[in-house]
């Protein structure tokens, strides 16, 4: 079996397969997306080609509260899961000892139940007649949540703080591997040179691991926030009428009224806008050169 | 106060791990709740019942047997096309990678809810019915990435001298693949492979948009949702934990040996 001529093929006949997969299912699929989007017409009287850019307006003007929301909800999703993962992220890689991989292991382990079955759980945990909500509201915490708005009327589900924390709870791992990963990468002795340049943790820690694990903190906010502002789930289960996200429009658009051409555009929008996050923070944070 | 400190991060990563763990303690406690009526909300004694007979319902038992059908099939495509992509990544330098690299990562980057969209006007444009069929074909094109990732990551601490040394002691090139360089790779293509397999079964956005009429475990647990979710639902997701930490530990006694 000789290879010899066919040697300098030998890379394009690997990636082939794959790459044609991708091709026709990935990318031409964002040819008709976007073909879609320009249609105009209903299910019943057929989709035609049309150069309607009205779509795209048009879903502007109806959908723009489920837009702000989305990127509202996702923002905040983000910082809480590096405000709970990062510490958990750095006491595993510094404090973990031998016991590391056991401890990233306990991290993921959660995230091998169904998505919808951890979702659902979060609905028993907050629901109205639960053990946890009647608890709280007999010990008065509820009037003190109340307050500060983050619940309403004694409940937690149907409200923004419900959607927020199970989004949070579901994209956390993807928050803590990354920044787990570049905060095990960082060298020691840096840090022992650090303590004797600066001398207090505190210092030591804001001057030098925080900014070496800055990559891991750059991805994992972007793996956290792009699932999350295009996730319908949390909040069709978790969430009420004022709770829609973009991606429940989209999903209803789509599969329910099919609004075609509305949907695509706003699939086409909800991508434009997300760039456009991504490109800022990563100015913000200074690291393009990650990106 | 840096005892102080240091206690103060260990008690609060502990209280993040059991922010993890919170729902999944829900999981497995309702899955013995002796629940009447519709709601699986309240806590109403406990029962083995439903551990007794967890295939009770028989469109559940249908859904998942599907979901193994399409995770299983999916899985094979994926991990082959994966590791031949990872491989020629890795291995080769040739005009045209940095495309080929960016075709990769864009669908891990691409919301779920577009892909889906998107895949669902590819088969209305060519008017392909949704079924079986495209349900595998949405679950091989996003689970490629992950198997080229998790292989390619495998294969960057690979040591290439070791194929020149079995060419040297007489190896042609297909020997070579199959008795140095696959042994020594394996590793990473079954985690490329058990990772596709995860994510497969897991699959609801994408696999809702391409299903047609068909319905996998996901989509049975979204449509008992809207009305009654049976607890029988908790008993599978426990079911599928218990797997999953079987096989971990497995892999960590392995890696043991090896080591």
């Amino acid at each position: 079996m000789t290879i010899g001529r066919l040697r300098p093929l030998l890379p394009y006949i690997l990636l082939a397969p794959g790459v044609a997969w991708l091709a026709v299912f990935f990318v031409v699929p964002m040819y008709t997306l976007a073909r879609q989007s320009l249609n105009d017409g209903t299910l019943e009287t057929g989709f035609r080609f049309a150069w309607e850019w009205a779509n795209y307006s048009d879903v502007v003007d109806r959908y723009q509260e489920q837009f702000i929301r989305s990127f509202r909800y996702a923002a905040t999703a983000t910082v809480l899961a590096f405000i709970i993962g990062y510490p958990l992220a750095y006491a595993i890689a510094f404090r973990g000892g031998r016991m590391k991989s056991y401890l990233l292991f306990l991290v993921v382990l959660p995230f091998f139940t169904t998505y919808l079955i951890r979702t659902l759980a979060w609905q028993t945990i907050l629901s109205d007649q639960g053990d946890v909500l009647t608890t709280l509201r007999d010990i008065g915490v509820m009037d003190i949540t109340d307050s500060l708005g983050i619940s309403q009327n004694g409940r937690v589900l149907a409200t923004p703080t419900a959607v927020v924390m199970a989004i949070t709870y579901n994209f956390l791992p993807f928050m803590v591997l990354p920044c787990y990963v570049s905060l095990e990468r960082i060298d020691r002795r840096l840090i022992e040179a650090a303590h004797d340049l600066y001398g207090g943790p505190v210092r030591a820690f804001l001057r030098v691991v925080f900014p070496l694990s800055l990559p891991g903190v750059f991805a994992g906010s972007l793996l956290t926030f792009i699932p999350a502002v295009g996730d319908f789930i949390n909040a069709e289960i978790l969430g009420g009428p004022k709770t829609q996200m973009i991606g429940n429009v989209i999903q209803s658009r789509f599969l329910e009224v099919n609004d075609y051409p509305g949907a695509a555009a706003l699939s086409f929008i909800l991508m434009a806008a997300i760039l456009v996050a991504v490109l800022v923070y990563a100015r913000l944070l200074g690291t393009e050169e990650l990106a | 106060m840096r005892f102080v400190a240091r206690h103060l991060l260990t008690a609060y990563a502990t209280l993040a791990l059991l922010y993890l763990f919170l729902p999944i303690f829900v999981v497995v406690l309702f899955s013995f709740n002796d629940v009447e009526g519709r709601f699986n909300f309240v806590w109403q004694g406990f029962t083995l019942r439903h551990w007794a007979h967890p295939f009770k319902d028989p469109a559940l038992r249908d859904s998942m047997l599907l979901s193994l059908r399409v995770a299983a099939i999916s899985t094979v495509i994926a991990t082959v096309l994966g590791t031949l992509v990872a491989f020629a990544m890795t291995r080769y330098r040739f005009i045209g990678a940095p495309a080929a690299n960016l075709l990769i990562l864009l669908p891990l980057t691409t919301p779920e809810i577009v892909m889906g969209a998107s895949l669902l006007t590819l088969f209305l444009t060519l008017n392909i019915a949704t079924g079986f069929t495209t349900i595998v074909i949405a679950h091989v094109m996003f689970n490629i990435s992950y198997v080229v990732v998790t292989v390619r990551a495998r294969l960057r601490s690979f040591d290439w001298t070791l194929e020149e040394a079995a060419m040297d002691l007489g190896a042609n090139e297909f020997q070579t693949f199959r008795k140095v360089t696959l042994p020594l790779i394996f590793p990473g293509i079954l985690a490329g492979a058990l990772l596709a397999f995860a994510l497969s079964l897991d699959d609801f956005v994408i696999t809702l948009f391409n299903s047609g009429q068909e319905v996998t475990f996901p989509l049975y647990v979204w449509g008992a949702a809207r009305t009654a979710a049976p607890p029988q639902i908790n008993v599978i997701g426990s079911m599928i934990l218990l797997v999953a930490i079987g096989g971990i530990i497995l892999s960590f006694l392995l890696q043991r040996r090896r080591v």
